[in-house]
Formats: structure tokens, C-alpha cells, sequence
């Protein structure tokens, strides 16, 4: 569904992908996982097509992304860092998004629900915490009900129960048939949600595995000690 | 694209600094026309504010702005959006805004109290401004990524278009007195908006006259149909090149 | 001297009236009357009688009137010239010309032809008369204590100069009386060369193509209660000595050089309450010498007043100057003239003692104005925001601006 070849992004002296390749289809999940400043964002940036890439080729659907855009209604992007215009009220951002996707389709507001965001629609954006801007990203992105599933530190900033709540929703999706690309730093979180992990690091794709393969290799049923295992194999 | 101008201009609308902007034009410029006995005079009056205050405040607010507004630009270039339709919208939200601020603090009280020709070329004229330097505002934010050094350029472009072009141009007046130096100044003129603008607005308050033999050019020049509309294709050129550059950079800019 | 002109002008008037009493005979023209042409009329006229004319239409190409008689129209008889002809040449003393409209003398530029021409006469009157298409209006050559009063004098002509001539001209005169005329669309209003003790009052000269009023080797003239306006370039006075001006207005003189008034080899002129407003320059002068003014108003000027280095002893006294975009420009550091209790608009300074005279000097050249004087294209940056900040730093730390061309003593407020 998403092909990457050859991709090459350098800023200024810093190279952030340094000749990235993979294939993601649909159904699975995605765990892009990497020190800080590896180029996980970098690479995520570059399918959703807000940082372009120097060389190389990403495809969506068999279709080059260069100065492409239409086919980002079929992504779900959560970003980050949400910000939104400060002035406006959640509900305002709500319908805003609504109003720019402008889908004919029934919307998906589990997660609207799930996080009782109906309950502070009056909310301006500036008065809230950082945690709650995490939940309107993450509703955002599901809410129109996306072939794709973006997700940057999805879970950072938000209390254990909605994290909890954010997961289960993710696993939902996956099971749905979706494609589901999730950065993260806190590797137990995503024990039960992923297929496949994305190692990079200094801008390079170090390794792609599912996670049975690795499983498998490392003998290691938790993820963040299988990877720990690769590591130190890979160093020695 | 009319649904995010739509957003933006709702959402500059509602800043305050655009409000105070608006109250702060209103109250000088009522304040002009009921101190100044004569009608004209606050005409003058009001120029030096449309000459000076307005390029400001829209170079430095739009820098501001675009610059704020960079996260929700991310959400809406990670959205299906054009990222062409993105820019040229947050340019006409800004644009317009400003120009209704501009309208209303100027524009009404103008029209109130010097409904003619003078008026309306100012009223033309300071809208014009506000649009060309939301352009260059733009054109500067795209090129900085640092907020503080996108401001400084901000502050640095509106000094050398209110204070050191003009310097520059008096410094070329006197090394070169001895050669007929009119024709060319028309030329230069163009070169900076806020001199095209107020050259404008000092031919319809006739003080050509006092130009002398330069006003006499002016006049031939900016007074015929030719000049009036190449003043304006000037004009416009100065909102659609800063623009043109701009949209091209974004298109290519890594968010 | 204006009350001494009003005596013999009243005396004048007498005279006549005595002299129709002694032995007055009229004489009536008109289609219906004895004399069908005017000509008829003047020639069966005697010395002091009067012609009658009924209203009518009278071509009588040139009238030539060599008698000391009275001519009056009655309801405005035309005088048509044909566009050939001068249409009444007065060439006696103590005549009267009255009421009638002439209409379209003959141009010429060999021959100043005119509506109505005195030749080397005096005592001649000329009043309530239309002149309207005439090359030049009224004409006086060699006249002396001639009345020209209550004339509307119009040029309808394409308005380019030479094409037209002045609406009321004097050349070689004496005692002229210049009364209550309106003068528009000639090439100048009044125009006087080597005229003496002369007066020129209440007169309205208005649009005219070049200037109001010109003046030129006039010396011991007054001029009172005038309008000039809106004409070409304003009103000239040149090469004239002790010139008095009362209460005149000069408006409207807009243009690339146009002036309410040009003083250039002046002396010994005096100015009071004259009002000038909306001018180009209300007042340049040159090689002006000991002229006084006082309690005149400037308002919305471009320039107040230029005054040439050339120029000395100048004293403005007790003058308005309010509105002006310049107060006063000049070309040189002249230190010869003196400005003293003069209200300024743009006067800045403080008056701690209250005695309603400012406490520093006012300097009302600034920096701009002297660059303007030197470089004119300067002026494209007129209004700049570095014009204003060099006028200010030039205010607090002068270099430029001469030294002593100050008021010493600013008014607070207004000096009338």
C-alpha cells in the first residue's frame, strides 16, 4: 500500500534518511522505533508528503506522492505535538476538520465518545493541557474512518486509562484491515498491538522484522527485551 | 480553499491584536479630522499613518502570525489539502482581515469626512499596502525558519522600505544634482511601494504643484490613463511576485 | 496718499457734474431715435454733451471719440467690434464711457487693439461697462487722473498667451484710479508699466492666464481690498519702488511656478492685512529691499515665503503663518532680514514667563526646505519618514539651516 524506495533527506549536513526502502500493506502495524532524531518523524513526514524528500520514491496505492495530494483522505494523521488555532473551541476544531475532509461517509467517533470530548465541545484551545490536545489529534485521525493510520507517540502526554483506551481502538482498526504506522519510545506499549518493527537509526533503516520472526530469533516474548537482544547482537 | 480562508479569517478575527489594530486606526484617524480644522489637513495627517504604521503593523502582525500558525499549517498539510490552496489561503485570510481592519479604522472615517477623489486613493492606497506587505511577510517567513530572525527580517524589510530606500534614493540625488534625474525617479519609485503609494496620494492632494518641475513630471506621468494603470499594475505586481516566490518556496518546504 | 486720490477723485466727479450744468445738451441713438448710429450721435455732439444710447445692436467698427463728451448706454447697447476693430478709441480729455457691453475687438499682434483704448488723455472715465472677447479689455496710454470703475472685463479666448491681451492695462500713466472691476480670463488681470500714485481698489481678478496683477517700474502706487485668484502664476510686482498693499487676498495661485505674489527688485514696500491662502509660494522675493510686513495671513501654503539671500531688510512683524507645508524657504544664509513676533503653527517652544512670547527662538526653515532649494527633485520624497526625522534632528542640533534666520520672540498665540 505505502512503498518507500531509495528515499534520501538531508538537512543541511545532517543526513535524517540515509537511502530508507520498506513496504507496509494493509492489516498490519507498524512500530517505527529508533533513538532520538533517528528519523522516524523524518520518514513519517515524508509519506504524508510535509517534508520533501531529496531522492527516491514513495508510493501510495501504486500512485508517486511528489505533489500529490488527494490520496492523504485516506490517512489519519496524529501528530506529535497537536497544536490548533488558539482561539477556536474544540468543537470548532471538530468541525472545522469535518468540514475540510468533507466526507460523504459515516464518521467514526468512537474516540470523540471514548475520551468525553463532547463534554468540553466549548473548550478553547489555549486553555488546554497537552494531554487533552493528544485526545482531539487521536480522534481526529480516526474520525474519518481512514485506510491509513498514522500515529506519532500516540500514547505521550496521555493518562494510563485513555492510553489504555487509545490502544484498544488501535487493535480494533488493525483488526478492521487497516494500515497502522505508530513512532514510539515506550516499546512495552506496543507488545500487543504490533506486526512488524521498523528499527532506524542516524537515518538509516537498521532492520525490519515482524514480530514473530523476531520473537522467534531473539527468544524473547516482550518486545522491548527482543530488542534489546537484536542490539547487542547486532553489536557483537 | 474557501473553507480554510474562512477558518483563518475567523480566527485572526478573533485575535485582539487585529481588534486593537482596528480601534487604534479609528481613534487616530477620528481624532485627526476633529482636531485638524481643516479637512485636508487631517488628510495629511492620516498619510503619514498609512505610510508608516500600516506597512508595520501588517509585515510584523502577518510574520507573527504565519509564524504562530505553524503547527496548524502542519495539520492542514497533513490533510488532503493543496498545499498551494493552504498558502494562498492563509494569504487571502490574512490579507483580507487586515484590509477590513484597515477599512474600517481608516476607510469609514475617510469616507465620513472626505468622500472625494483624495479619499478614495487613500482608502485605495492603504489597502494596497496592507496586501503587499502581507505578501513580503510571507515571503520572509517562508525563508526563515527561526521565528526571532523571521520577525527580525520582518522589522529589517519594513526599515529599508519606510526609511532606507528613501535615503538611499536622497543620497543618489545629490551625487548626481547635475543630471535630469525625473524621469528615472518614476522608475524608482516602483521600485518601492510605499513611495509609489504616497506619490499617488500626493497628486490628488495637488501639492504636484509644489514638486516643482519633478511634480510637473509626476503628474504627466502618473496623471494619464497610461501611468495610472501601470502604477497600478505596479502595485499589483508587488502583491503578486512577493507571492508568486512564496507559494513556490512553500510548495517545496519541509514542515 | 489713498485719502489724498479719494479728494480729487470726488473733485473730479464735481467738475464733471458742473460742467454738464452750464450748457448739457443730450444727444439720443438708438433705432428708434433721431441718430441711428453712435458714430451719428458723437459726431453731432458738442464738447460737454451727453449721447444716449437705447439698447441695441450697433456695429460702428471704430469710434472714435475726439470731444470732451459723455457717452452712456442705456440697458447695455452691444458695441460689436467684429472681431476687426478697436471699438472705442477715446482721444480727449474728461470723456465718459458708460454702460455699455462691447463685444470682440480685433486681435492683433502688431496693434494692441482693445475694447476701449484712452490715448494720452485725462480725466476720462470709464465705468459700468461689459467688455467681453476683446483683445485687450481697457486700454490706457498716457493717461492721467482717468477713473476706470465697476467694469466687468471677460476674455473668452483659447487662453494661450499671446492670443490675448491684458484685461485692464496702463502704460505711461498718472493718478489712475483702478475701482471695483472684475477682470477674468485675460493673459494679465491689471497690468501697469510706468504708472505713478496710482490706486488699484476692490478689484476682482480672477483666473487670468498669467497674472492677476502685474506690475512693472509703477512706483507710489497702492493697492487695496483686491482678490486675486486662482490665475496662472499669481500676481508679479517687479522693478517698482514704495508699494503699499492693504487687505488684498491672494488664493488659489496653484501651479508649477505660480505665486501669490512675486516681489523681485522691490524697495520700500509696505504690507498689512493681506491674506494669502492656498498658494504655491504665498510670497517669493528677490532683490527686495526694506519692505515691511505686517499683520498679513499665510494659511495653507506651500511655501509661506521664499526669500531669496538677495533680499534685505525684510521685517515681518505680527504675520499668521498657520497650515503652511513650508514657513519659509530661501537659497542662502541671509542674515539681513528680521523676523520678530510672528505667530507660527509649528512653533514647538514653551512660555514660562507668560508673556505670551515664547522663550526660544523659532527657526521656520527646515532642513527639507533647504534641500529642496538645492536639489528639486528632492521633493519626490516629500512627506518620506526620513524627511521627518531629518527635520527633527535638524531642529534639535542645526547644520544646515541658517544660523540666524530666527524669530527671537514667536507668538503663542495669534497675533490677531
Amino acid at each position: 500500500m505505502i512503498i518507500a524506495t531509495n528515499v534520501n533527506k538531508q538537512f543541511g549536513k545532517l543526513k535524517v534518511l540515509d537511502n530508507v526502502s520498506t513496504t507496509c500493506e494493509k492489516g498490519e502495524c507498524i512500530a517505527l522505533i529508533g533513538p532520538n532524531g533517528c528519523g522516524k518523524t523524518t520518514l513519517i513526514k515524508s509519506i504524508l508528503g510535509m517534508v520533501v524528500p531529496d531522492s527516491g520514491v514513495i508510493k501510495f496505492n501504486e500512485k508517486d506522492i511528489k505533489n500529490q495530494w488527494e490520496y492523504r483522505d485516506e490517512i489519519g494523521y496524529m501528530p506529535q505535538i497537536g497544536r490548533y488555532p488558539d482561539n477556536m473551541t474544540i468543537g470548532q476544531v471538530l468541525e472545522m476538520m469535518k468540514d475540510i475532509r468533507n466526507k460523504k461517509t459515516a464518521l467514526d467517533d468512537d474516540l470523540i465518545r471514548a475520551f468525553s470530548l463532547p463534554k468540553l465541545l466549548d473548550k478553547r484551545m489555549r486553555t488546554l493541557s497537552g494531554g487533552t490536545r493528544q485526545k482531539i489529534s487521536a480522534a481526529i485521525a480516526f474520525l474519518f474512518n481512514p485506510t491509513v493510520l498514522i500515529l506519532d507517540e500516540p500514547t505521550a502526554g496521555l493518562d494510563p486509562v485513555s492510553s489504555e483506551l487509545l490502544k484498544e481502538k488501535i487493535i480494533t482498526e488493525k483488526e478492521n484491515g487497516k494500515l497502522v504506522l505508530i513512532t514510539s519510545h515506550v516499546l512495552s506499549e506496543l507488545d500487543d498491538l504490533v506486526t512488524r518493527i521498523i528499527y532506524m537509526q542516524d537515518g538509516k533503516l537498521l532492520f525490519q522484522k515482524s514480530i514473530e520472526e523476531l520473537r522467534a530469533d531473539t527468544g524473547e516474548v516482550k518486545l522491548s527485551r527482543a530488542i534489546a537482544r537484536v542490539m547487542t547482537n547486532e553489536g557483537a | 480553499m474557501k473553507k480554510i480562508i474562512k477558518y483563518v479569517i475567523f480566527d485572526i478575527l478573533r485575535n485582539r491584536i487585529v481588534l486593537v489594530y482596528t480601534l487604534f486606526l479609528l481613534a487616530s484617524s477620528f481624532t485627526v479630522f476633529s482636531l485638524e480644522d481643516s479637512g485636508s489637513k487631517g488628510l495629511l495627517s492620516l498619510l503619514s499613518i498609512i505610510l508608516i504604521v500600516v506597512p508595520l503593523v501588517n509585515i510584523i502582525f502577518s510574520t507573527i502570525y504565519v509564524y504562530n500558525s505553524a503547527e496548524f499549517v502542519e495539520l492542514l498539510v497533513s490533510q488532503p489539502l493543496k498545499r498551494k490552496a493552504i498558502w494562498l489561503s492563509l494569504f487571502s485570510g490574512l490579507a483580507s482581515s487586515l484590509a477590513i481592519a484597515f477599512f474600517i479604522g481608516v476607510g469609514i472615517p475617510v469616507l465620513i469626512y472626505q468622500a472625494n477623489i483624495i479619499g478614495f486613493t487613500m482608502i485605495a492606497v492603504g489597502i494596497t499596502l496592507s496586501i503587499i506587505f502581507v505578501a513580503i511577510a510571507m515571503l520572509a517567513t517562508v525563508r526563515t525558519r527561526d521565528k526571532a530572525k523571521g520577525i527580525g527580517v520582518a522589522i529589517m524589510l519594513w526599515l529599508y522600505f519606510s526609511l532606507l530606500f528613501d535615503g538611499f534614493v536622497l543620497f543618489l540625488l545629490f551625487q548626481f544634482a547635475d543630471y535630469p534625474l525625473d524621469k528615472l525617479m518614476i522608475g524608482v519609485t516602483a521600485l518601492n511601494p510605499i513611495d509609489l503609494g504616497r506619490i499617488l496620494i500626493l497628486l490628488q492632494l495637488e501639492v504636484s504643484a509644489m514638486m516643482g518641475y519633478t511634480g510637473a513630471v509626476f503628474k504627466d506621468f502618473f496623471g494619464t490613463a497610461i501611468g495610472l494603470a501601470s502604477s497600478a499594475g505596479a502595485l499589483l505586481l508587488w502583491i503578486a511576485l512577493p507571492l508568486w516566490f512564496s507559494t513556490k518556496l512553500f510548495n517545496s518546504k519541509d514542515l | 496718499m489713498g485719502g489724498c486720490a479719494e479728494v480729487k477723485f470726488i473733485l473730479a466727479i464735481l467738475s464733471l457734474f458742473l460742467s454738464f450744468q452750464a450748457s448739457a445738451k443730450i444727444i439720443p441713438v438708438g433705432s428708434r431715435q433721431q441718430f441711428k448710429t453712435v458714430t451719428a450721435g458723437i459726431q453731432a455732439a458738442a464738447v460737454g454733451d451727453t449721447v444716449l444710447v437705447d439698447a441695441g445692436y450697433y456695429k460702428e467698427k471704430n469710434l472714435q471719440i475726439l470731444k470732451s463728451i459723455v457717452l452712456i448706454g442705456i440697458n447695455y447697447p452691444v458695441l460689436d467690434g467684429e472681431n476687426k476693430y478697436e471699438i472705442i478709441s477715446i482721444k480727449a480729455d474728461s470723456v465718459e464711457v458708460n454702460g455699455f457691453k462691447i463685444i470682440r475687438s480685433g486681435h492683433s499682434s502688431l496693434v494692441d487693439l482693445s475694447g476701449i483704448k484712452i490715448y494720452d488723455s485725462r480725466n476720462v472715465t470709464v465705468k459700468n461697462n461689459i467688455l467681453k472677447d476683446t483683445f485687450f479689455g481697457i486700454y490706457v496710454q498716457n493717461g492721467l487722473n482717468c477713473t476706470i470703475e465697476n467694469n466687468q472685463v471677460i476674455a473668452v479666448g483659447k487662453g494661450g498667451e499671446q492670443q490675448n491681451g491684458n484685461g485692464i492695462h496702463c502704460w505711461q500713466s498718472e493718478g489712475m484710479r483702478i475701482i471695483r472691476n472684475t477682470v477674468t480670463g485675460h493673459r494679465d488681470g491689471i497690468y501697469f508699466e510706468f504708472v505713478k500714485n496710482s490706486i488699484i481698489w476692490r478689484n476682482t481678478s480672477v483666473k487670468n492666464v498669467r497674472y492677476g496683477l502685474h506690475f512693472m517700474f509703477s512706483n507710489d502706487d497702492t493697492y487695496v481690498s483686491n482678490v486675486f485668484e486662482n490665475n496662472g502664476s499669481g500676481v508679479s510686482i517687479m522693478f517698482s519702488h514704495r508699494i503699499k498693499m492693504f487687505n488684498n487676498f491672494f488664493e488659489e495661485n496653484w501651479g508649477d511656478a505660480a505665486y501669490g505674489i512675486l516681489l523681485k527688485e522691490i524697495s520700500d514696500g509696505y504690507m498689512e492685512g493681506n491674506y494669502f491662502s492656498k498658494n504655491t509660494s504665498a510670497i517669493y522675493m528677490e532683490g527686495a529691499n526694506r519692505i515691511e510686513m505686517r499683520r498679513n495671513t499665510f494659511k495653507n501654503n506651500g511655501w509661506a515665503l521664499k526669500i531669496q539671500a538677495s533680499c534685505s531688510d525684510v521685517v515681518l512683524e505680527r504675520n499668521n503663518f498657520i497650515g503652511n507645508t513650508f514657513d519659509v524657504g530661501t537659497n542662502g544664509s541671509l542674515v539681513l532680514n528680521r523676523f520678530i513676533n510672528n505667530y507660527w503653527d509649528k512653533y514647538e517652544g514653551y512660555d514660562l514667563d507668560k508673556n505670551k512670547i515664547g522663550d526660544i527662538a523659532y527657526r521656520p526653515v527646515s532642513m527639507f526646505s533647504m534641500i529642496v532649494e538645492k536639489y528639486p527633485s528632492a521633493m519626490i520624497l516629500f512627506r518620506t519618514f526620513i524627511v521627518t526625522l531629518l527635520d527633527k534632528t535638524e531642529k534639535i542640533m542645526p547644520t544646515l539651516t541658517p544660523e540666524n534666520l530666527k524669530d527671537q520672540a514667536p507668538l503663542m498665540k495669534k497675533a490677531f
